[in-house]
């Protein structure tokens, strides 16, 4: 059992998300990074879709009372505080956590985190998923006093990443919204060419952008469609709005743009201050840039090994691994 | 009618661009058709008053075999639409006072006394368009064309569960508590979402036929579902 000693700013439970409801209005909601939640569950020696805890800005502080084994994915500064003596924990590999040590996160540098444990955390799970949805009450919550259930896992071996997925780095990519024709060609260009900032309302339905205004050609104002995490969507006052995994399942403003698939880990990244900037591709570039997504975390996981002080070598020869891929010096 | 990309792993279908009882039958019928196909990797099919709107993966189903798909199961015209249930679900309402504060003011708007207005809303139809804004909240059509009256000039920042509101020419039911700018006419006994039963969590889903039926403070009481604990 964890028990939650405190929690600064909002963590939450997430897993692969709820695909398969969002007919009756329940948003997919899930990791805003699935990569890195699948890459901390493969560190824990967990499936890639078990539920983890995303950390966010500043983490939480956590107890087991039984022996466990964790891992996180992401920048962070964390320590195990024992009755004797005090560690600093690396991210990227596993970790044991004693009975009655106190793992703390004390901040998180990338724009989001996991923080996984071996045997998954069995919170309360509905609709086929333990995802925190807040609004609707749904999965279990994640607040300082709360107990959580981590299934049997805690005897798992540690183990260590070779490499992280490499990622695109330039603008976010994204192909013409089914709105594109509410804009002038003068927005288009301002959307394209323009440096966004991500405002001080930030969360994870969304994230609201000031930069260039975007305005419409008839006005903002749509009967409602779907919209989808990474759809861009623009209200009368001209500043986009970027939805998240908690986005609500219908929208009544015309939408710019979408974010591709394979760059929506990164966007779940941006945070109030974060620079962003957009780059139109083709539908072929972005199917294109989501395989290529795919086969790098593919690759990653392969990199995932036992942590011993030697190299397992009849186990990376298994996984038929290229050359060079992997850090021996980790 | 127009296929439109809603970023590389979602499309959507329009059939028009306005609140409309035909372009939603032809929706809810061009789901039943894209749904008999069976096709592996849709993970949602999301209906609105004007569209249908397919998320999938693309890498299990391929682009162009579900824009085929989609365009051969769109139903064109409203004639070959589905008919919708033909059992209306009949809806407990305690209309007026705590239950509904905005009644009185709707009634004077519209020319018509509480009585007349309730009555009104009791002998409709109200079929379910989509539901959208918050897990389980219904958007309702069928309202007689008199009560197509604006959204409050000022929204509540939190209007109780289990209202029954008016705005715009639709009806709809808040599931949850949550800030909203609709009139407030009731409020019904019934749970509307209940994750605990996943083959239906939302009681009402799109095509269906609702029927409002007026009850007292009394009966609402009785009727009550037992509120869900954490």
């Amino acid at each position: 059992m964890l028990e939650i000693l405190a929690c600064p700013l909002p963590a939450s439970l997430q897993d692969a998300g709820r695909p398969g409801y969002r007919h009756l209005g329940v948003p997919l909601s899930g990791a805003l990074d699935p990569e890195w939640l699948a890459l901390a569950n493969a560190l824990a020696g967990n499936r890639t879709d078990a539920a983890a805890i995303e950390l966010r800005l500043a983490g939480p502080r956590l107890k087991s009372d039984a022996d466990a084994l964790f891992a996180i994915a992401g920048e962070v500064d964390a320590r195990i505080v024992g009755e004797a003596n005090t560690h600093a924990v690396a991210a990227w590999r596993s970790h044991r956590l004693h009975a009655g040590e106190e793992l703390r996160i004390d901040a998180v540098r990338s724009g989001v985190a996991y923080l996984a444990f071996a045997g998954g955390i069995e919170g309360r799970r509905e609709l086929g998923s333990r995802s925190r949805y807040e609004r609707a009450d749904l999965g279990s919550p994640f607040a300082p006093g709360q107990l959580l259930k981590v299934g049997a896992g805690g005897t798992a071996i540690p183990r260590r990443l070779g490499i992280a997925p490499a990622r695109h780095d330039g603008p976010l990519r994204v192909i013409p919204g089914p709105q594109r024709e509410r804009f002038s060609d003068a927005a288009w260009q301002n959307f394209l060419g323009g440096e966004f900032v991500v405002g001080r309302e930030a969360d994870r339905m969304g994230l609201r952008l000031d930069g260039p205004r975007l305005n419409h050609v008839g006005g903002a104002d749509i009967v409602s469609d779907a919209v989808t995490p990474g759809a861009i969507q623009v209200p009368g006052d001209g500043r986009p709005i970027v939805l998240l995994a908690d986005c609500q399942t219908v929208g009544g403003y015309a939408k710019i743009a979408t974010v591709i698939g394979a760059d929506l880990p990164r966007l779940g990244h941006a945070l109030p201050g974060t620079r962003l900037r957009f780059a139109a591709v083709t539908l072929d570039e972005a199917l294109a840039a989501r395989q290529e997504a795919a086969q790098a975390l593919a690759a990653s996981l392969a990199t995932v090994v036992p942590d011993t002080a030697e190299p397992d070598l009849a186990a990376l020869y298994g996984a038929n691994l290229i050359d060079g891929v992997i850090d021996a010096t980790h | 009618m127009k296929l439109l990309e809603l970023g590389d792993g979602a499309l959507t279908l329009e059939f028009g661009e306005r609140i409309d009882p035909d372009a939603n039958a032809r929706v809810m019928a061009t789901r039943d058709a894209l749904q008999a196909l069976g096709l592996d990797g849709i993970t949602d099919m999301v209906p609105t008053w004007r569209s249908l709107t397919v998320h999938f993966d693309p890498l299990r189903l391929p682009h162009d075999h579900l824009r085929q798909a989609l365009l051969q199961a769109a139903v064109q015209e409203s004639a070959l639409a589905t008919r919708r249930s033909a059992t209306p679900i009949i809806v407990p309402v305690c209309f007026g006072g705590e239950f509904g504060p905005d009644l009185a003011d709707v009634a004077a708007a519209t020319g018509r006394s509480e009585g007349e207005l309730i009555a009104a809303l009791c002998a409709v139809d109200l079929q379910v368009a989509l539901i959208g804004f918050l897990p389980g909240f219904p958007y309702l059509g069928g309202l007689p064309d008199w009560l197509d009256l604006p959204r409050r000039a000022t929204p509540r920042t939190a209007v109780p569960a289990n209202s029954f509101a008016i705005a715009g020419g639709q009806a709809a039911i808040y599931p949850w508590q949550s800030p909203g700018g609709w009139h407030l006419l009731g409020r019904t006994p019934l749970k509307l979402f209940d994750p605990a039963n996943p083959q239906r969590p939302a009681r009402f889903a799109p095509c269906d036929v609702l029927r409002i039926e007026a009850v007292t403070p009394d009966e609402f009481e009785n009727l009550r579902d037992h509120p869900r604990h954490a």
